[in-house]
């Protein structure tokens, strides 16, 4: 798969299993950034990734909401891209050209039971290695998190899709709900495989000197350094009181800060907002650097660092 | 914190200075922003006209007499804006973003059509201050729409520089494709680099052609965008996100992108379309 291999990429040390999956290495491809053709999903594995998550794919093609959809703010940025993927048929359909085997996990959203029923004979027979349920974007109408941030509705989707599609599922979670933790467990009731934690934060940024937001969609997700304590805190709860696997997401953008995250509980950690700083050496460098920490730690691998914090 | 400039990534308000006709529709705006003086030929910024789009456009100045300039066709809901604007209208820009042109020495070739002449004009400003011969073929389907030729008239006005305007009709210049200008040009002159802007059907028959005579080309693309930053992958050209390694492709990526270079990109669904 990788032409070069630097002692990071190859070493043991790195690889970790989660829900079955094993990966050569815990940094991930976050769900929404770049995902979008099987080019771009290759060149993030290629860099080191030990996995990637699609950008959300919907039962129907979506266009992006009206630019701007994206805009930085002093510790992060905001985006209302709006869920813009070319539909599950198409998308699975670029999906088969790839090689058979990579670890790509589909990131998928719908607005209810009824679109993830419909989706569910196309996963079928899409190559990839497991599901990530996106109940917990911000910023579009009746889906994401207006899904997930109601324990009943994410138990009747995750346990629909469960049922459907023999491969891992993982649901990714949203701290603009009640208690995260509530859903998680509902999640893990439901059967489901790992818990992704979090999704951005429902934001907002107006501009001064026209008075206007400026965002077409007014209200986006805030990602970035702004939210990983956030991020920490969450996965810190709820692998405290779950069994499945907990992948931290929110604001990793360098080795340390995945280092906190798998203190917190993550078994693996995401990367979005960190690619658009760093572009895509930013997976070679964590890996490098986790790698390094775990040397000088005297740690054989990154299992044996997850969850640490919770014996303080 | 250092390292982490995601604030550079939002939109300043700038007042249009001018907005000069260049053609019946089109226009070029001129406006004042520290950070664009600062852009290299080739690089593009975001302007956001309010309420309406946000676009990447190629910068056709980046600094005249302390002003940056777009050159903007109206082709939807946001160049339509940008070209009804009036002085003291205001545009939101950030950026500058992407690579650059490669300004090299010896005989070089410019092939700019349309609105894509915009970025070529501070690159042969720059090519003749480095001491390059420069040919520039300017090209438009009529003379009505040659673009920024007053500007190439002023850099390009003595030998051995040279420009030469095709337009599909003759009503200016030669009648024909830019392709056809570019073949009958390398057929009897010596070109060591080309730099080509345009239709990207006209750019990649332009490729075509030096990859025959083996002239290096560096193409600058355009793609719908979103963040501009590497994020939302709409950009996309093979394995290459246009906001960040490009806009601007070299012979080697072009090659390597070899199937969507001329034939299609992504929607803003993400859909396969054609160019």
């Amino acid at each position: 798969m990788t032409k070069a291999a630097p002692e990071a990429l190859t070493s043991r040390k790195l690889s970790v299993r989660i829900a079955g999956l094993t990966l050569h290495a815990p940094t991930m491809l976050a769900a929404g950034v770049v995902g979008i053709t099987t080019h771009l999903l290759h060149r993030a594995l290629d860099s080191g990734a030990g996995a990637v998550v699609t950008k959300s794919i919907g039962l129907q093609p979506r266009e992006s909401y009206r630019n701007p959809t994206v805009v930085g703010v002093e510790c992060g940025y905001l985006n209302a891209i709006g869920l813009g993927n070319p539909g599950v048929e198409a998308f699975s359909e670029q999906l088969k050209k790839l090689d058979r085997g990579l670890p790509i996990i589909m990131s998928l959203f719908g607005s209810g039971p009824d679109d993830f029923s419909r989706m569910i004979p196309i996963l079928k027979n899409t190559p990839v290695k497991g599901f990530e349920l996106n109940l917990s974007c911000p910023h579009v109408k009746g889906v994401g998190v207006e899904v997930g941030q109601d324990p009943e509705m994410v138990s009747k989707v995750v346990s629909l899709v469960k049922r459907g599609v023999k491969k891992p599922v993982f649901v990714k979670v949203s701290p603009n709900v009640d208690s995260v933790v509530e859903i998680a467990k509902a999640a893990e009731s439901a059967g489901a495989d790992g818990i992704t934690a979090i999704n951005t934060l429902r934001a907002m940024t107006i501009d001064i000197e026209t008075k206007r937001p400026v965002l077409s969609n007014k209200f986006g997700g805030l990602s970035g350094s702004a939210i990983r304590p956030v991020a920490v805190r969450c996965v810190y709860e709820i692998s405290t009181s779950v069994r499945i696997p907990v992948i931290g997401c929110g604001g990793v953008s360098k080795w340390s800060d995945a280092v906190e995250m798998l203190l917190a509980g993550a078994s693996a950690v995401q990367v979005g907002t960190g690619l658009a700083t760093q572009g895509y050496s930013v997976f070679s460098g964590i890996n490098e650097g986790i790698l390094r920490y775990l040397d000088e730690h005297g740690f054989e691998s990154v299992e044996q660092i997850v969850g640490l914090s919770h014996s303080f | 914190m250092s390292g982490y400039p995601t604030h550079s990534d939002r939109p300043r308000i700038v007042k249009v200075e001018e907005s000069r006709i260049e053609t019946e529709t089109a226009r070029t705006i001129f406006f004042r922003d520290e950070a664009s003086l600062k852009a290299k030929p080739g690089q593009f910024v975001m302007v956001w006209a309010m309420g309406a789009d946000e676009m990447p456009m190629s910068l056709a100045a980046m600094n005249d007499k302390g002003r940056s300039a777009v050159t903007v066709k109206p082709w939807g809901p946001g160049s339509n804006l940008l070209c009804s604007l009036k002085s003291g209208d205001v545009i939101g820009v950030r950026g500058p973003y992407g690579n650059s042109f490669t300004p090299k020495k010896g005989s070089v070739l410019l092939v700019g059509g349309g609105s894509g002449v915009a970025p070529l004009i501070p690159l042969s400003q720059t090519l003749q201050e480095i001491g390059a011969k420069v040919t520039f073929v300017l090209a438009g389907k009529t003379s009505g729409d040659l673009m920024l030729l007053g500007e190439a008239k002023k850099i390009i006005s003595k030998p051995p520089h040279n420009l030469i305007i095709v337009t599909d009709d003759g009503s200016a210049g030669v009648k024909g494709l830019a392709p056809d200008a570019v073949r009958s040009l390398l057929g009897k002159e010596v070109v060591d680099q080309i730099y080509s802007c345009g239709p990207e059907k006209m750019m990649r028959m332009v490729f075509d052609l030096a990859e025959e005579k083996r002239i290096p080309v560096e193409a600058s693309l355009e793609r719908p965008m979103e963040c501009a930053i590497g994020l939302c992958g709409i950009c996309a050209v093979g394995k290459y996100l246009l906001c960040r390694d490009g806009p601007i492709l070299d012979s080697q990526q072009l090659k390597a992108v070899s199937k969507e270079f001329g034939s299609n990109r992504l929607d803003r669904a993400g859909r396969v379309v054609p160019v």
